[in-house]
C-alpha cells in the first residue's frame, strides 16, 4: 500500500493520468475548448460580415434610423408622413404589433375560456361543437387561416354601398368596419377621473368586506355594490357635466365613407385569425386545468354547504388557475410572436414595416434584423417575468 | 329489540300500490333528456346550437358540393352563369394538383419525388406501427440510407438530370422542410437539453442563451435572418441554396423547442437511474447513451410528435421568404389569369387547409395513442 502511494507520488506520468481522469479538470478543459471554438466562430463570422459589408458599401451603424423613410404606412396610430424617419416608422410598427397582440390576447382569452368550459359541458351539442371547433382550427396553419379570413372572407365582402349595416351605425364592407367616432367634449376627463376614483373605492370596499366577513361572518354584496359604483359614479359625473360626448357618424359619399372611424380589413383578419387560432390552445389549457381539480374538492365544498356558483368561484377556479396560468403565459407569448405573420396580409406590424420596408430601402440587414429580434425577445422576457410574478402569487404555498 | 317500549307493533300485511314507472332514462329520449334538455339553460343552449347548425350547415354543403364546379379547363367553368350562385371551384384544384404536389418540378421527372414520398410514407408507417417485423432495421434504414437516396433522387446527379431546388415546390417542399427540420433538430435538441442540465457553468449558460433566444423570437424573423443575414456571415462568394438556408433556420428554431421537450423527459427520469449508471462506473456519455436517454426519449415521443405537428404547420411560413411550399404554390396560382375567378381563393385555401388538417390531425391522434400506450407501460 505504502509502496504504491510512493510510486504514485513520484512518477510524473501517473500525476498526468490522474489529472486526465479527474472529472473537474476534464470539465474545465472541455469548457475551455467550447469557449475557444465559439470565439473563433464569432470572429470568423464578424470578419466575413465586415468584408461583405465593405464589398457592398454599406457602413455598419444605426444612423439610417434618422434618415427619411419615404414610404407610406396604411395604419398609423401616431403622426407619420413620407418625410418621417425610419425611427418613427419603427415606432409605428411596434405600436401596431402591441395593439394587435393586446386585442388578440383579449379575444383569445374570452373565446378560449368559453370554449374550454363548453367542452366539459353536460350539453352534448355544446361539448361536441366545442370539440369540432378546437380540433379543426388547431390543426390548420395560422398563416393559412389568416389568408383565408383576408382573401376568402373579407375581400369578397360587398363594397361600402352594399355593405352590411350593423347596429349603432356600423357598416361592414370590403373597406373594413366603419363606425361612429366618439368626440370627447370639454370636461370629459372628469368622467375618466370619476371612473378611477370609483375603481379605487370598489377595491377598498372589497377589502373591507373581506375583513368584515372574516371577523363576523356577515357577507356583503361586493359585486353588485362595486358594479353600481363603477358604472354609476362616472355616469353621474357625465350627466352632471351635460353629457360632453358626441359621435361623428360616417356618411356614404361616392364610393366610400367619409368621417367616422375605420377598422381596416387587415386588422380585422389578423385579430380574427390570431384569436380564433390561439383560443383553441387556450381552450385545451382551460379544460386540462379544470379537469386537474379533483372531484373531491367540489364534493367537499358541497358538503360544507356552498352553492354551485360559490364552489366554482371559491374552490375550483382558484385551484384550476394555478394549473392554467403557466401554459396560458406561453400561449400569450405565442400569440405575440405569431402577430408577426401580419406581413403576409399587409397589416403594418413591426416585421412588415421595419424588417420589410425599412430593410429593403436601407439594406441594413444586420441592424434591422437584430433590432427586430431584440424587440420580440424583450416582449417575451417581459411577459414571462410578469407572468412568473403572478404565478408565484397564486402558486401553492407548501410547507 | 328490548328497546321497543310501545306495545303497538305494526306489521304490514298487504302490498303498497306500485309507484309509477320512472321517466325513461334509456334510449334516445332518455339520453336527450339528460344531455340536451336537463335544465332551462341547457334547453336554450341546445336550441341555439341547433338553430346555428341549421343556419350554417346547408349553405356550406351547397357551396362545397352541390353548387361546386368539378370539371373544366379554365376560368369559364367557374364563372357565375346567368345569376345562379356558384360554389367551390374544384376544377381549379383538379387542374393544378400536380403543381400543388411537386411545384414546377419537370413533368417527365415527377416520378422521382413521387417515389421518394411513397417510400417515405411506407417507411414511416412501418416505424410508427408497433410490432412491424424488422422495425429496428427499418428505423436504421430510414435514418441512414433513405436520406441519401432521397437526396439523390430529388436533386439528381449520377445519371439523373439535376433539378435545382428553385424548381421544387408544393407538398414536396413542405415535407422536405418539415422532415429535415425535425431530423436535424433532434440531435441539436438532445445536445442542448443535456447542456442545459449540465453541471459545467459555461456549457449551461451557452445552452440556456441559445435556447431562450430562438424560443423568444418569431419564426418569421428567423427565416428573414436565414435568408438575408446568413449570406453576410459567410466568406464573400460563398452563396448557397435558398432552401438550404431556410432549412438551417428551421432546424435552429426547432432545435431550441426540441431541447425543452427533451429536457422534460430528462427531468422525469428518477435520480436513481443517474446514480445507478454512475455507480456501474459508466462515464457521462456512456450513462447518457445507455441508461438515461433511451428512457427519456421514450417518454417524450408524444412531445416530439407534437413538435413535429407545430413544425409541419410552421413550414407554411417559408412562403414569406419566397419558397413555394404547398400554401405558397396555391397562393401563387391565385394570380393565374387563366383561372382568375372570385371562387378560387376560398377553394384553394380550403383545399390546403384540408391537406394540412389530415396530416396534423392524424399525427395528433398518433401522439395521443402513443401517450396511452407508454402510460400503461409505466403504470405497472
Amino acid at each position: 500500500m505504502t509502496l504504491r502511494d510512493k510510486t504514485a507520488e513520484d512518477s510524473p506520468r501517473s500525476w498526468v493520468r490522474a489529472a486526465l481522469y479527474d472529472a473537474r479538470i476534464r470539465g474545465w478543459v472541455f469548457q475551455a475548448v467550447v469557449l475557444v471554438v465559439l470565439l473563433l466562430l464569432t470572429l470568423w463570422i464578424l470578419h466575413n460580415t465586415a468584408a461583405n459589408l465593405r464589398a457592398a458599401n454599406i457602413p455598419f451603424g444605426f444612423d439610417f434610423l434618422h434618415m427619411r423613410a419615404g414610404f407610406d404606412i396604411s395604419q398609423k396610430p401616431i403622426d407619420y408622413t413620407l418625410d418621417s424617419s425610419h425611427a418613427q416608422a419603427f415606432k409605428i410598427g411596434l405600436l401596431n404589433t402591441i395593439i394587435l397582440s393586446v386585442l388578440g390576447i383579449v379575444f383569445a382569452t374570452i373565446i378560449g375560456f368559453i370554449v374550454g368550459i363548453s367542452r366539459l359541458s353536460n350539453n352534448w351539442l355544446l361539448a361536441k361543437a366545442a370539440t369540432v371547433y378546437v380540433e379543426t382550427l388547431r390543426n390548420i396553419p395560422l398563416l393559412l387561416q389568416l389568408l383565408f379570413w383576408y382573401k376568402a372572407v373579407l375581400s369578397v365582402l360587398p363594397g361600402p354601398r352594399q355593405g352590411y349595416m350593423l347596429p349603432l351605425a356600423t357598416n361592414l364592407s370590403n373597406r373594413g368596419l366603419t363606425m361612429p367616432r366618439p368626440i370627447f367634449g370639454q370636461g370629459f376627463d372628469f368622467v375618466m377621473w370619476a371612473l378611477l376614483v370609483a375603481a379605487a373605492i370598489a377595491w377598498g370596499l372589497a377589502r373591507w368586506a373581506r375583513t368584515r366577513q372574516a371577523a363576523t361572518g356577515q357577507p356583503f354584496p361586493v359585486f353588485w355594490a362595486s358594479a353600481g359604483l363603477v358604472v354609476g359614479l362616472p355616469l353621474l359625473v357625465f350627466l352632471a357635466l351635460g353629457a360632453p360626448l358626441t359621435f361623428e357618424i360616417p356618411v356614404l359619399k361616392g364610393f366610400n365613407f367619409v368621417g367616422g372611424m375605420v377598422i381596416h380589413p387587415e386588422l380585422i383578419a389578423m385579430v380574427l385569425g390570431l384569436s380564433l387560432y390561439t383560443a383553441t390552445f387556450i381552450a385545451e389549457t382551460v379544460r386540462a386545468g379544470i379537469l386537474a381539480v379533483s372531484v373531491g374538492q367540489s364534493e367537499a365544498a358541497f358538503s360544507l354547504g356552498l352553492q354551485p356558483g360559490q364552489t366554482m368561484r371559491l374552490i375550483v377556479v382558484p385551484q384550476a388557475m394555478r394549473v392554467i396560468i403557466p401554459p396560458l403565459t406561453s400561449q400569450y407569448l405565442n400569440l405575440t410572436k405569431n402577430s408577426s405573420l401580419a406581413l403576409a396580409i399587409g397589416y403594418p406590424d413591426l416585421v412588415a414595416v421595419f424588417a420589410g420596408s425599412t430593410l429593403n430601402i436601407t439594406g441594413h440587414a444586420i441592424e434591422v434584423i437584430a433590432i427586430t429580434m431584440a424587440v420580440y425577445l424583450a416582449l417575451s422576457l417581459i411577459t414571462a417575468a410578469v407572468m412568473n410574478w403572478f404565478n408565484a402569487r397564486v402558486a401553492l404555498v407548501e410547507r | 329489540m328490548s328497546r321497543i317500549e310501545t306495545d303497538t307493533v305494526f306489521v304490514r300485511r298487504d302490498f303498497l300500490s306500485p309507484e309509477p314507472p320512472p321517466a325513461s332514462f334509456g334510449g334516445f329520449p332518455g339520453w336527450a333528456r339528460r344531455h340536451l334538455f336537463s335544465s332551462p339553460l341547457n334547453i336554450a343552449i341546445s336550441l341555439l346550437m341547433l338553430l346555428f347548425v341549421a343556419w350554417a350547415l346547408p349553405p356550406l354543403i351547397r357551396w362545397l358540393f352541390v353548387d361546386a364546379v368539378w370539371t373544366g379547363s379554365n376560368r369559364e367553368a367557374c364563372l357565375p352563369k346567368n345569376g345562379e350562385p356558384m360554389g367551390a371551384c374544384w376544377a381549379f384544384v383538379n387542374a393544378k394538383l400536380a403543381q400543388f404536389t411537386f411545384g414546377s418540378y419537370p413533368a417527365d421527372q415527377r416520378w422521382r419525388p413521387a417515389l421518394v414520398m411513397i417510400v417515405f410514407f411506407l417507411g414511416l408507417a412501418a416505424v410508427a406501427v408497433p410490432g412491424t417485423p424488422g422495425r429496428r432495421r427499418i428505423v436504421w434504414l430510414m435514418l441512414t440510407a433513405f436520406p441519401v437516396a432521397a437526396f439523390w433522387l430529388l436533386y439528381g446527379g449520377l445519371g439523373l438530370p439535376v433539378v435545382e431546388t428553385s424548381n421544387w415546390g408544393g407538398l414536396l417542399v413542405t415535407l422536405v422542410v418539415a422532415v429535415t427540420g425535425i431530423v436535424a433538430s433532434l440531435p441539436l435538441g438532445i445536445l442542448l437539453a443535456l447542456g442545459r442540465r449540465s453541471k459545467l457553468p459555461f456549457i449551461k449558460i451557452v445552452s440556456v442563451v441559445f435556447i431562450e433566444i430562438w424560443r423568444g423570437v418569431p419564426l418569421i424573423t428567423v427565416l428573414f435572418m436565414a435568408s438575408v443575414m446568413l449570406p453576410l456571415f459567410l466568406p464573400n462568394g460563398v452563396n448557397f441554396d435558398k432552401l438550404l438556408r431556410a432549412l438551417i433556420g428551421v432546424a435552429m428554431f426547432t432545435g431550441a423547442y426540441m431541447a425543452e421537450t427533451i429536457r422534460g423527459g430528462l427531468q422525469a427520469i428518477p435520480r436513481g437511474q443517474y446514480e445507478g449508471a454512475a455507480s456501474l462506473g459508466l462515464s457521462y456519455w456512456q450513462s447518457m447513451r445507455l441508461v438515461v436517454l433511451p428512457q427519456a426519449l421514450k417518454i417524450v415521443i408524444p412531445g416530439i410528435v407534437n413538435s413535429f405537428i407545430s413544425l409541419f404547420k410552421d413550414t407554411s411560413l417559408v412562403m414569406i421568404i419566397g419558397l413555394y411550399d404547398l400554401l405558397g404554390s396555391i397562393q401563387r396560382n391565385f394570380s393565374d389569369a387563366n383561372w382568375s375567378t372570385p371562387s378560387i381563393a376560398p377553394t384553394g385555401l380550403i383545399f390546403a387547409a384540408a391537406v394540412f388538417w389530415v396530416f396534423c390531425f392524424s399525427m395528433s391522434r398518433y401522439s395521443m395513442y402513443m401517450e396511452r400506450k407508454l402510460n400503461t407501460g409505466r403504470k405497472r
